[in-house]
Protein backbone atom coordinates (compact mmCIF):
# COMPACT_ATOMS: atom_id res chain seq x y z
CA UNK A 1 0.00 0.00 0.00
CA UNK A 2 2.95 2.39 1.14
CA UNK A 3 4.37 1.48 -1.98
CA UNK A 4 1.74 2.25 -4.08
CA UNK A 5 0.91 5.79 -2.24
CA UNK A 6 5.33 6.26 -3.20
CA UNK A 7 4.22 5.85 -6.92
CA UNK A 8 1.37 7.74 -6.80
CA UNK A 9 3.15 10.57 -5.15
CA UNK A 10 6.07 10.83 -8.54
CA UNK A 11 3.69 9.93 -10.99
CA UNK A 12 1.62 13.58 -9.91
CA UNK A 13 5.13 15.01 -9.62
CA UNK A 14 6.13 14.16 -12.83
CA UNK A 15 2.58 15.49 -14.03
CA UNK A 16 2.99 19.01 -12.81
CA UNK A 17 6.77 19.10 -14.12
CA UNK A 18 6.06 18.08 -17.44
CA UNK A 19 2.42 20.06 -17.19
CA UNK A 20 4.25 23.30 -15.99
CA UNK A 21 7.43 23.29 -17.63
CA UNK A 22 4.97 23.05 -21.30
CA UNK A 23 3.27 26.54 -19.90
CA UNK A 24 6.72 28.83 -19.38
CA UNK A 25 5.74 31.67 -21.46
CA UNK A 26 9.39 32.74 -22.91
CA UNK A 27 8.60 36.20 -22.97
CA UNK A 28 12.04 36.88 -22.88
CA UNK A 29 12.50 34.95 -26.39
CA UNK A 30 11.05 37.85 -27.86
CA UNK A 31 14.60 39.55 -27.06
CA UNK A 32 16.60 37.23 -28.15
CA UNK A 33 19.30 37.45 -31.16
CA UNK A 34 21.69 34.88 -32.58
CA UNK A 35 24.11 37.92 -33.94
CA UNK A 36 25.84 40.57 -31.53
CA UNK A 37 24.37 43.80 -31.70
CA UNK A 38 27.46 45.29 -33.06
CA UNK A 39 27.57 42.53 -35.53
CA UNK A 40 24.10 42.99 -36.28
CA UNK A 41 24.36 46.73 -36.43
CA UNK A 42 27.11 46.38 -39.32
CA UNK A 43 25.02 43.74 -41.38
CA UNK A 44 22.12 46.19 -41.45
CA UNK A 45 23.42 49.61 -42.00
CA UNK A 46 24.90 51.12 -44.75
CA UNK A 47 26.29 54.69 -45.42
CA UNK A 48 25.47 56.92 -48.19
CA UNK A 49 27.64 60.08 -49.20
CA UNK A 50 24.61 62.16 -49.91
CA UNK A 51 22.87 64.69 -47.43
CA UNK A 52 19.14 64.89 -49.21
CA UNK A 53 17.33 62.34 -46.83
CA UNK A 54 13.57 63.23 -48.70
CA UNK A 55 15.02 61.37 -52.05
CA UNK A 56 16.90 58.87 -50.24
CA UNK A 57 13.55 57.79 -48.89
CA UNK A 58 11.49 58.05 -51.52
CA UNK A 59 14.10 55.97 -53.84
CA UNK A 60 13.83 53.70 -50.81
CA UNK A 61 10.24 53.40 -51.13
CA UNK A 62 10.42 52.71 -54.80
CA UNK A 63 13.59 49.83 -54.24
CA UNK A 64 10.81 48.36 -51.92
CA UNK A 65 7.88 48.62 -54.33
CA UNK A 66 10.19 47.12 -56.95
CA UNK A 67 11.13 44.05 -54.19
CA UNK A 68 7.14 43.18 -54.29
CA UNK A 69 6.77 45.11 -51.03
CA UNK A 70 3.96 47.22 -50.04
CA UNK A 71 4.61 50.21 -48.27
CA UNK A 72 2.12 50.30 -44.79
CA UNK A 73 4.08 53.31 -43.23
CA UNK A 74 6.30 56.38 -43.27
CA UNK A 75 7.58 59.19 -41.59
CA UNK A 76 10.11 61.89 -43.15
CA UNK A 77 10.80 63.56 -39.44
CA UNK A 78 11.05 60.06 -37.72
CA UNK A 79 12.97 59.04 -41.32
CA UNK A 80 11.46 55.47 -41.35
CA UNK A 81 9.66 53.46 -44.11
CA UNK A 82 7.75 50.28 -43.23
CA UNK A 83 6.29 47.66 -45.79
CA UNK A 84 5.29 44.11 -46.00
CA UNK A 85 5.40 41.52 -49.04
CA UNK A 86 3.98 38.00 -49.48
CA UNK A 87 6.13 35.31 -49.75
CA UNK A 88 3.55 31.74 -50.50
CA UNK A 89 2.06 32.20 -46.58
CA UNK A 90 4.78 33.73 -45.45
CA UNK A 91 5.09 37.56 -44.91
CA UNK A 92 7.99 39.38 -44.45
CA UNK A 93 8.23 42.95 -42.98
CA UNK A 94 10.78 45.49 -43.26
CA UNK A 95 11.61 48.74 -41.84
CA UNK A 96 14.14 50.72 -43.11
CA UNK A 97 15.54 53.99 -41.36
CA UNK A 98 17.76 57.21 -42.64
CA UNK A 99 19.88 59.14 -40.32
CA UNK A 100 22.35 61.46 -40.90
CA UNK A 101 25.75 60.61 -40.04
CA UNK A 102 27.86 63.96 -39.41
CA UNK A 103 27.66 66.37 -42.27
CA UNK A 104 28.07 64.52 -45.77
CA UNK A 105 26.04 61.24 -44.99
CA UNK A 106 23.07 59.72 -44.87
CA UNK A 107 23.21 56.46 -42.64
CA UNK A 108 20.69 53.95 -43.73
CA UNK A 109 19.34 50.51 -41.89
CA UNK A 110 17.00 47.89 -42.39
CA UNK A 111 15.43 45.64 -40.44
CA UNK A 112 13.86 42.21 -42.16
CA UNK A 113 11.41 39.66 -40.66
CA UNK A 114 10.32 36.90 -42.14
CA UNK A 115 7.31 34.78 -40.00
CA UNK A 116 8.36 34.76 -37.21
CA UNK A 117 12.08 35.04 -36.93
CA UNK A 118 14.15 37.83 -37.40
CA UNK A 119 16.33 37.86 -40.66
CA UNK A 120 20.29 38.19 -39.48
CA UNK A 121 21.30 36.72 -42.79
CA UNK A 122 24.02 39.42 -44.18
CA UNK A 123 23.69 38.14 -47.86
CA UNK A 124 20.09 39.10 -47.96
CA UNK A 125 20.63 42.51 -46.48
CA UNK A 126 23.44 42.60 -49.36
CA UNK A 127 21.10 42.05 -51.55
CA UNK A 128 19.03 45.30 -50.96
CA UNK A 129 21.48 47.42 -50.53
CA UNK A 130 22.79 46.40 -53.87
CA UNK A 131 19.32 47.20 -55.56
CA UNK A 132 19.15 50.56 -53.29
CA UNK A 133 22.60 51.28 -55.16
CA UNK A 134 21.07 51.08 -58.30
CA UNK A 135 18.55 52.90 -57.73
CA UNK A 136 19.92 55.78 -56.33
CA UNK A 137 23.56 55.45 -58.09
CA UNK A 138 25.89 56.30 -55.35
CA UNK A 139 27.24 53.40 -53.61
CA UNK A 140 26.63 51.72 -50.00
CA UNK A 141 29.60 51.37 -48.05
CA UNK A 142 29.90 49.45 -45.38
CA UNK A 143 30.14 50.86 -41.66
CA UNK A 144 32.29 49.47 -38.71
CA UNK B 1 6.82 6.51 -36.97
CA UNK B 2 10.44 7.46 -38.59
CA UNK B 3 8.65 9.37 -41.17
CA UNK B 4 6.94 11.45 -38.97
CA UNK B 5 9.61 12.71 -36.65
CA UNK B 6 11.44 13.33 -39.70
CA UNK B 7 8.67 15.31 -40.96
CA UNK B 8 8.20 17.18 -37.56
CA UNK B 9 11.77 17.65 -37.25
CA UNK B 10 11.73 19.43 -41.27
CA UNK B 11 8.98 21.49 -39.97
CA UNK B 12 10.54 22.44 -36.94
CA UNK B 13 13.79 23.69 -39.37
CA UNK B 14 12.07 25.23 -41.40
CA UNK B 15 14.43 28.16 -42.15
CA UNK B 16 14.40 31.75 -43.31
CA UNK B 17 14.72 31.47 -47.28
CA UNK B 18 17.26 33.91 -48.96
CA UNK B 19 17.52 36.11 -52.16
CA UNK B 20 14.01 37.31 -51.00
CA UNK B 21 15.30 40.69 -51.13
CA UNK B 22 16.61 40.16 -54.87
CA UNK B 23 14.61 42.00 -57.57
CA UNK B 24 12.56 39.41 -59.12
CA UNK B 25 12.43 39.09 -63.14
CA UNK B 26 10.18 41.09 -64.50
CA UNK B 27 9.85 43.42 -62.39
CA UNK B 28 10.19 46.32 -65.09
CA UNK B 29 6.74 44.99 -66.31
CA UNK B 30 5.33 45.25 -62.74
CA UNK B 31 6.48 48.72 -62.95
CA UNK B 32 4.74 49.65 -65.73
CA UNK B 33 1.33 48.32 -64.62
CA UNK B 34 1.64 50.10 -61.03
CA UNK B 35 2.90 53.47 -62.66
CA UNK B 36 1.50 56.48 -64.79
CA UNK B 37 2.68 59.86 -64.75
CA UNK B 38 0.72 63.22 -65.27
CA UNK B 39 1.76 66.11 -66.52
CA UNK B 40 1.88 68.47 -63.70
CA UNK B 41 4.22 69.03 -60.95
CA UNK B 42 1.36 70.08 -58.37
CA UNK B 43 1.50 67.22 -56.28
CA UNK B 44 -0.89 68.35 -53.57
CA UNK B 45 -3.29 68.21 -56.38
CA UNK B 46 -2.21 64.97 -57.38
CA UNK B 47 -2.75 63.58 -53.52
CA UNK B 48 -5.89 64.64 -53.18
CA UNK B 49 -7.56 63.21 -56.27
CA UNK B 50 -5.42 59.80 -55.33
CA UNK B 51 -7.26 60.36 -51.46
CA UNK B 52 -10.50 61.36 -53.29
CA UNK B 53 -10.39 58.07 -55.92
CA UNK B 54 -9.43 56.03 -53.46
CA UNK B 55 -12.93 56.90 -51.26
CA UNK B 56 -15.05 56.55 -54.87
CA UNK B 57 -13.57 52.89 -54.97
CA UNK B 58 -14.91 52.21 -51.34
CA UNK B 59 -11.84 52.63 -49.78
CA UNK B 60 -11.02 54.00 -46.16
CA UNK B 61 -8.03 55.58 -45.20
CA UNK B 62 -5.43 54.20 -42.88
CA UNK B 63 -2.41 55.98 -43.02
CA UNK B 64 -0.23 59.05 -44.94
CA UNK B 65 2.24 61.10 -45.17
CA UNK B 66 1.77 63.99 -47.78
CA UNK B 67 5.47 65.03 -47.29
CA UNK B 68 6.88 61.77 -48.96
CA UNK B 69 3.35 61.18 -50.69
CA UNK B 70 2.11 57.98 -48.92
CA UNK B 71 -1.28 56.96 -48.76
CA UNK B 72 -2.24 53.64 -47.44
CA UNK B 73 -6.14 52.73 -47.43
CA UNK B 74 -8.34 49.37 -47.08
CA UNK B 75 -11.44 47.73 -47.83
CA UNK B 76 -13.26 44.66 -46.72
CA UNK B 77 -15.01 42.92 -49.07
CA UNK B 78 -16.52 39.56 -50.16
CA UNK B 79 -14.92 37.28 -51.11
CA UNK B 80 -17.22 34.07 -51.91
CA UNK B 81 -17.43 32.56 -55.71
CA UNK B 82 -21.00 30.37 -56.18
CA UNK B 83 -18.98 27.89 -58.27
CA UNK B 84 -16.43 27.44 -55.21
CA UNK B 85 -19.20 26.46 -52.69
CA UNK B 86 -21.32 24.73 -54.79
CA UNK B 87 -18.05 22.28 -55.78
CA UNK B 88 -17.15 22.11 -52.08
CA UNK B 89 -20.95 21.22 -51.09
CA UNK B 90 -21.25 18.65 -53.55
CA UNK B 91 -17.86 16.86 -52.36
CA UNK B 92 -19.02 16.88 -48.83
CA UNK B 93 -22.62 15.38 -49.70
CA UNK B 94 -20.60 12.67 -51.82
CA UNK B 95 -18.09 12.02 -48.49
CA UNK B 96 -21.70 11.93 -46.52
CA UNK B 97 -23.25 9.28 -49.11
CA UNK B 98 -19.81 7.29 -49.18
CA UNK B 99 -20.08 7.55 -45.02
CA UNK B 100 -17.74 9.43 -44.07
CA UNK B 101 -17.30 13.30 -43.28
CA UNK B 102 -16.10 15.87 -44.94
CA UNK B 103 -16.32 19.77 -44.20
CA UNK B 104 -14.82 21.46 -47.56
CA UNK B 105 -17.57 24.16 -47.32
CA UNK B 106 -15.63 25.70 -44.77
CA UNK B 107 -12.57 26.23 -46.57
CA UNK B 108 -14.09 28.54 -49.15
CA UNK B 109 -13.19 31.71 -49.27
CA UNK B 110 -15.77 34.15 -47.15
CA UNK B 111 -14.27 37.65 -47.13
CA UNK B 112 -11.28 39.63 -48.02
CA UNK B 113 -9.54 43.12 -46.61
CA UNK B 114 -7.64 44.66 -50.30
CA UNK B 115 -5.27 46.91 -49.33
CA UNK B 116 -4.07 49.64 -51.37
CA UNK B 117 -0.50 51.51 -50.94
CA UNK B 118 0.04 54.75 -53.34
CA UNK B 119 2.92 56.67 -53.57
CA UNK B 120 3.17 60.02 -55.59
CA UNK B 121 5.87 61.74 -56.40
CA UNK B 122 8.17 63.67 -58.92
CA UNK B 123 9.20 61.80 -61.55
CA UNK B 124 13.05 61.39 -62.44
CA UNK B 125 13.70 65.17 -64.65
CA UNK B 126 10.92 66.91 -62.30
CA UNK B 127 8.58 67.79 -64.82
CA UNK B 128 5.92 65.22 -64.40
CA UNK B 129 4.09 63.57 -61.01
CA UNK B 130 4.29 59.76 -60.69
CA UNK B 131 2.06 57.90 -58.90
CA UNK B 132 2.79 54.57 -58.24
CA UNK B 133 -0.34 52.20 -56.21
CA UNK B 134 0.25 48.66 -55.16
CA UNK B 135 -2.67 45.98 -53.96
CA UNK B 136 -2.43 43.17 -51.72
CA UNK B 137 -5.08 40.86 -50.41
CA UNK B 138 -5.75 38.81 -47.26
CA UNK B 139 -8.41 36.05 -47.85
CA UNK B 140 -10.46 34.53 -44.49
CA UNK B 141 -12.17 31.61 -45.22
CA UNK B 142 -16.09 30.30 -43.62
CA UNK B 143 -14.28 29.32 -40.42
CA UNK B 144 -12.13 32.73 -40.65
CA UNK B 145 -8.73 31.38 -40.88
CA UNK B 146 -6.75 32.96 -43.14
CA UNK B 147 -6.89 30.85 -46.28
CA UNK B 148 -4.36 32.96 -48.81
CA UNK B 149 -2.44 36.54 -48.90
CA UNK B 150 -1.30 37.81 -52.59
CA UNK B 151 -0.03 40.53 -54.25
CA UNK B 152 -2.90 41.28 -56.60
CA UNK B 153 -0.94 41.48 -60.22
CA UNK B 154 -4.40 41.66 -62.28
CA UNK B 155 -4.18 44.66 -64.70
CA UNK B 156 -7.62 44.95 -64.85
CA UNK B 157 -7.74 46.44 -61.40
CA UNK B 158 -4.83 48.53 -61.75
CA UNK B 159 -6.55 49.91 -64.72
CA UNK B 160 -9.83 50.52 -62.80
CA UNK B 161 -7.59 52.69 -60.40
CA UNK B 162 -6.08 54.55 -62.91
CA UNK B 163 -9.07 55.04 -64.87
CA UNK B 164 -10.71 56.39 -62.04
CA UNK B 165 -7.62 58.92 -61.20
CA UNK B 166 -8.20 60.69 -64.07
CA UNK B 167 -11.50 61.35 -63.94
CA UNK B 168 -10.67 62.31 -60.20
CA UNK B 169 -8.13 64.68 -61.63
CA UNK B 170 -10.14 66.09 -64.00
CA UNK B 171 -13.40 66.62 -61.64
CA UNK B 172 -11.28 68.28 -59.04
CA UNK B 173 -9.85 70.36 -61.35
CA UNK B 174 -13.26 71.30 -62.41
CA UNK B 175 -14.20 71.76 -59.01
CA UNK B 176 -17.13 69.33 -58.58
Amino acid sequence: MRKRIKYYNILVASFFIITLSGCATPAGKAFETNESQVKLRSIQTRAFDTTDKKKMMQTIISTMQDLDFVIDKADLTLGSVTGSKFLGQAVVTMTVTVRARGEKQLLVRANAQYGISSVEDPGTYQDFFTALEKSIFLTAQQVD
Amino acid sequence: MAAILLSLGVIGCASTPKGFLKPSEGYLEKRQLQIRQYDTTNEEQIISAVAGVLQDLSFTLDESETELGLVVASKKADATSKGQIAGAVFLDVLAAFGGSYSNNAARCDKSQVIKASVIVKPSLEGKKTMVRVTFQRIVWNMSNQISRVETITDPQIYQRFYDGLSKAIFLEAQQV
